[in-house]
């Protein structure tokens, strides 16, 4: 393979962990709940997998109690922001704090472990011969599984009743109480579910892209994923594009390296990050005097009878 | 004769926010086929009651019956459940989607949308819209249309939603005068084809235009009920505020002086990047109130912004006492004499959560008098405070109250205290009397009157066209951005602002005089 086409290969695969956290942040804010939380969850999803694939060595029941591990957490997350009102920023910061602390805590046992784990994958041989979607032919069902996800989601939002109320939830809730919508268990689903997806990054993350446990491993994928909402404009499938072109700048570093660059490795472990603000500078700038597409009650707990 | 059947009937209805009482053991009867007005000032409780209907509030105690079945009423959709659709005086619409998308919204049967979904439910929608001629476009983003246009809206949601009853909140309150008319129309027609109606409003003459039966309410009490033809402007008047109805105040001629601001060629950008006052001229004089009449939305925002120096302008120029201003600041301006009343006086004009003393030091705290290096002088500003209040009859419970709890009567007479006392030449007043009772309109339009009898320029920005023809020396007509007449004093009959309003050019008698005055 050529150097195009294994950057290609390095964006998929550094991208998809991505892809599932940004996904999941989108449901967040759709509803109107912003989700700081995304790092703390990451983590803890995947340092859930990495114990229960240990000790079980069954991927199906790992991945469940995954689920139910991140999906608590979100569910922490709505109860603050949706029922008690608490303020999201606040409270999604606390959620990372507490992932973050609780995964180390949890993690020491397996921590630097290899896991033994083979995904299944996907084989398209039929794709082997064509150059450029060469690359597709041999990749592992989470890669599809995402893929997949980007066009349900994208279809749930934009092509089912269910989305039109997400987007009127997140942008009016008031309205859409009147409507006769319940805000609040909107609010509630679509922040666990979400959590649930950000909880499958971490999963991807340790028994694909890194399999072994190492303290606060996810390094800002969390952060960048939050980042990635705003420049796919909260749409799931330009996501899929945000995700893996930061997850080929991500892979970038190694190869760089491989190829014995005369780079120092801190800059290129940097250069996620440093694209992250670029990106955000640029799109920012670029969509300035378009009118905002941000769900308009992001970050607004809504009660009822509040009198303005 | 039929005696005609009562559909909703609502006994002693009591709702409390807070200590205050909204409703204060309310009846209320609507019979079947009629438009009922429910006549009150703002703040008599109207608004609360029928969302109590409407399923937004639930009544502390007292009960609703509705076609003779007692019901709960929990939430909006049981309202709607129950044939009760309203229309709500700040649009229920999500302003990021369509027409179709909100008339539908809360359906929940058919979960896949397809092309052929659409196409049938815009088919149904334009049936009905047709029925009763309210046109809209059906497949563009809410905040494109015209207020007009989304109350249409608002009217085939509830018909869509089968509503039997429907409830006006305040609709005319943002409409033009040919707005209305129309509405009217709609109305009477919905009750040709059977349909129940409420209209809650304060405005007298359209009550006396379109209602068969008429409620007022003063205070959180119901006070009266009677047929139209039972009753006069005058009596309705009295038993809305509770005493002789205020008579406008007088006015007196005086002359212009010179020119205290003169604006050229002003253009003025949005956020957006869109023009939103797009090459104006004008002038403010000693001695002259300047109203400007316009639907919302048509500059005026952003014409009062750029006055006061919180957005820039993008060309044109702006001179004030005989100098250009050249990029200012805002505290530039205020120490130049600029006052400015805003248009959201707990947005803008009061911080809340402060006591009166703070809120009056906003503007003036930087003054040698209140503040020497940096320490407020404590005892001479809580004395200046005391005065001030005093002068202009603010009631609060002492100095330190948060300013949130006054009422909006007081706020409003705080923030004009703050501003005359900085002595401007030029006031800004946009909405000044929005949201306030009778007694507080008054207050205001007199301290308008008094700084031009004092010799400073006030530039009137109002949606209220009879507070902008009666205070005003001269009336500007904003559309689009554009003077779309200037007329003086006594030159103009309502019917033909409304018409410049609306967009109509060259009326009889609307020259445009700017450069003239110039």
């Amino acid at each position: 393979m050529d150097m195009v086409q294994l950057i290609l290969a390095a964006a998929i695969s550094g991208g998809t962990s991505l892809l599932f956290a940004v996904l999941g942040g989108i449901l967040n804010e759709k509803a109107g709940v912003i989700n700081l939380g995304t790092e703390g969850i990451m983590l803890i999803g995947a340092v859930i997998s990495a114990i229960f694939y240990l000790q079980t060595e069954n991927l199906f029941v790992t991945f469940l109690v995954m689920l139910v591990a991140s999906g608590l957490l979100g569910l922490l997350h709505a109860f603050l922001c949706i029922t008690i009102r608490a303020n999201q920023i606040v409270s999604g910061l606390a959620v990372t704090l507490f992932g973050t602390g609780l995964s180390a805590y949890l993690g020491k046992s397996v921590a630097g472990v290899p896991i033994p784990v083979s995904i299944p994958k996907i084989e398209l041989s039929l794709l082997d011969s064509i150059p450029f979607l060469s690359i597709f032919s041999e990749l592992d069902i989470f890669i599809w599984m995402s893929i997949a996800l980007s066009i349900i989601l994208y279809l749930y939002m934009y092509k089912t009743s269910w989305g039109l109320h997400l987007k009127a939830v997140g942008d009016n809730p008031s309205t859409s109480d009147a409507m006769g919508i319940s805000v609040t268990a909107f609010r509630y689903f679509h922040v666990v579910v979400g959590a649930m997806l950000m909880g499958v990054a971490g999963f991807y993350l340790i028994m694909v892209y890194s399999p072994n446990w190492i303290e606060g491993m996810t390094s800002g994928r969390g952060w960048i994923a939050i980042a990635l909402i705003i420049f796919a404009r909260w749409n799931p499938i330009y996501a899929l594009f945000g995700a893996y072109f930061f997850g080929g700048l991500d892979s970038l570093g190694f190869r760089m390296q491989i190829y014995n660059f005369d780079i120092p490795s801190y800059f290129l472990k940097m250069i996620p990050y440093l694209a992250t603000i670029l990106v955000l500078m640029f799109s920012g700038w670029k969509n300035r005097h378009k009118p905002s597409i941000e769900p308009k009650s992001l970050g607004n707990p809504y009660f009822r009878e509040q009198r303005f | 004769m039929n005696k005609p059947s009562i559909v909703i009937e609502m006994k002693d209805i009591v709702k409390k926010f807070g200590d205050v009482i909204a409703n204060d053991h309310v009846n209320f009867q609507v019979e079947k086929g009629e438009i009922h007005a429910l006549l009150g000032e703002n703040g008599a409780g109207k608004s609360t009651i029928m969302s109590m209907l409407s399923g937004i509030y639930r009544p502390d105690s007292g009960s609703i019956l509705i076609n003779g079945r007692h019901v709960m009423i929990r939430s909006p959709k049981e309202s709607m459940a129950l044939g009760v659709g309203m229309v709500h005086q700040n649009f229920r619409l999500v302003d990021t989607l369509t027409a179709i998308e909100n008339i539908i919204l809360g359906e929940t049967n058919d979960k896949w949308r397809g092309t052929s979904w659409r196409k049938k439910k815009q088919k149904e929608i334009e049936e009905i819209a047709e029925k009763y001629g309210l046109n809209f476009p059906l497949s563009v983003p809410i905040w494109q249309l015209s207020v007009g246009e989304q109350q249409r809206v608002e009217i085939v949601k509830t018909l869509y939603r089968g509503a039997d009853i429907i409830i006006f909140d305040e609709p005319t309150s943002v409409l033009t005068p040919g707005e209305v008319e129309q509405l009217f129309l709609t109305m009477q027609e919905l009750r040709r084809n059977g349909k129940t109606m409420i209209i809650t409003t304060h405005k007298l003459k359209e009550v006396m235009e379109i209602a068969d039966r008429i409620s007022v309410m003063r205070k959180g009490k119901m006070i009266a009920q009677m047929l139209k033809e039972e009753t006069t402007i005058q009596e309705l008047a009295n038993l809305m505020v509770g005493q002789e109805m205020a008579e406008g105040i007088l006015i007196q001629p005086v002359e212009i002086g010179a020119p205290i601001i003169e604006v050229k060629n002003l253009v003025v950008r949005t956020d957006q990047g869109i023009h939103a006052i797009n090459g104006i001229d004008f002038a403010i004089h000693e001695h002259e109130i300047v109203g400007i009449a316009g639907v919302a939305g048509n500059g005026q925002k952003e014409l009062a912004e750029a006055l006061t120096g919180l957005i820039p302008w993008k060309s044109g120029e702006i001179i004030f006492n005989h100098k250009k201003l050249v990029n200012p600041s805002v505290s530039e301006l205020i120490d130049k004499g600029i006052a400015h009343i805003p248009e959201n006086r707990m947005k803008s004009g009061l911080a809340g959560n402060l006591g009166v003393v703070e809120n009056l030091l906003m503007k003036s705290y930087r003054k040698e008098h209140r503040a020497k290096f940096g320490l407020l002088n404590k005892k001479a500003n809580t004395e200046w405070a005391r005065n001030l209040i005093q002068q202009f009859d603010v009631r609060t419970p002492d100095l330190l109250s948060p300013v949130g709890q006054l009422s909006g009567g007081n706020q409003q007479k705080l923030l004009f205290a703050r501003e005359i006392d900085l002595k401007p030449k030029l006031m800004i007043a946009v909405h000044p009397t929005q949201g306030l009772d009778v007694g507080a309109t008054r207050s205001v339009h007199e301290m308008l009157v008094h700084l031009r009898e004092t010799g400073s320029g006030v530039l009137l920005i109002s949606e209220d066209l009879d507070e902008v023809m009666h205070l005003s020396d001269r009336i500007l007509v904003l559309y689009n951005g554009k003077i779309n007449g200037n007329l003086k004093r006594g030159q103009a009959e309502k019917e033909m602002i409304g018409q410049l309003m609306a967009g109509v050019t060259n009326q009889k008698g609307a020259f445009d005089e700017s450069k003239v005055v110039i």
